[in-house]
């Protein structure tokens, strides 16, 4: 089901959506999504292990990042710190005990929360395949663009990448972001066979990939 | 060089391009060297394409400069796999 979060947008109170299979059991799992086409790619492969993990006796919580998805704000004004700042709100209103964060979603990851790491992504290698995709695109338009002077302008301006206005800020903080040394449990996707779903060009899903991370968190939250 | 070894680069790209475009075994099994990739695999955009290569990357442990990545080296899977040959020998 759909539940909401409190998260103040620019004044006023506000509030951001999150699917929740929420039976206030004792593992409660906060799932941080990968960021930008990433998150549209993998959406029905955690929705999936969401599923399984609720019939394994697991709350689950996947939360909106605020300028994605239902949220109502602008993309433009988001940027690595903002969306910490909100998955943390999240944590805290959801009450979780455990984190899992996927791909760029370790960037994000609230500090202090036990859980896993699933490929987790360099900022700079999310940034530079975006980047690569839009100068192939504009060379088969005529347009010749570089890496070098799409990143200057992006720092300085924001930038449209894979169909996002990037602002200035999110840019640069993806130029310098890593996942966090924090010794979390990361999840390799050899672990759960067959190719990642993050990777292809059109979203896809796959129940035995779902079902071998639910049955990894299932098997080691407990211990 | 141009000198042909049996390396496992061949099927280490047939793995990469099922990951990223999503082809089942048989059709990566099928490509051979004029097999059309860029304009002839639907599944190729350019989303798709820098996936591609960012992949490669982190496979093969080698880096692609801006300049390197254009049609003619997708042009077919023959091409491509001459270029990931060459990157790896020179790595």
């Amino acid at each position: 089901m759909i539940a909401r979060w409190p998260w103040a947008a620019g004044g006023g109170p506000s509030s951001e959506a999150a699917l929740v299979f929420d039976r206030a059991r004792a593992h409660r799992l906060l799932i941080v999504p990968p960021l930008f086409e990433e998150m549209n790619r993998t959406r029905r492969l955690l929705v999936e292990t969401m599923r399984r993990l609720d019939a394994a006796g697991i709350d689950s919580m996947l939360p909106d990042l605020p300028g994605c998805n239902e949220s109502l704000e602008p993309f433009a004004a988001q940027s690595l710190t903002r969306w910490r700042a909100a998955m943390a709100h999240a944590a805290q209103h959801f009450d979780v005990t455990h984190a899992l964060a996927v791909r760029g979603g370790a960037l994000i990851l609230p500090a202090a929360l036990p859980g896993w790491l699933y490929e987790p992504a360099k900022g700079a290698s999310l940034l530079r395949q975006m980047l690569r995709a839009r100068i192939v695109a504009a060379r088969e338009q005529g347009i010749a663009e570089d890496s070098a002077g799409l990143i200057e302008q992006g720092r300085k301006h924001g930038l449209e990448l894979a169909g996002y206005g990037f602002g200035a800020a999110l840019i640069a903080e993806l130029e310098e972001a890593v996942p966090p040394a924090t010794g979390l449990r990361e999840i390799r996707q050899g672990e759960l066979e067959g190719g990642a779903l993050w990777l292809r060009s059109e979203p896809d899903d796959n129940p035995q990939q779902a079902e071998a991370l639910a049955q990894i968190i299932a098997r080691e939250i407990a211990g | 060089m141009t000198q042909h070894t049996a390396d496992d680069t061949d099927p280490m790209l047939r793995a990469v391009l099922r990951d990223v475009l999503g082809l089942d075994a048989a059709r990566a099994a099928a490509l051979g060297p004029n097999s059309g990739l860029f304009g002839a695999l639907p599944e190729l955009d350019s989303m798709a394409v820098a996936g591609l290569f960012t992949e490669l990357e982190d496979r093969f442990g080698f880096m692609i400069d801006d300049d390197e990545v254009d049609g003619d080296l997708l042009e077919t899977f023959g091409s491509l796999l001459a270029f990931t040959q060459a990157k790896r020998a020179a790595a």
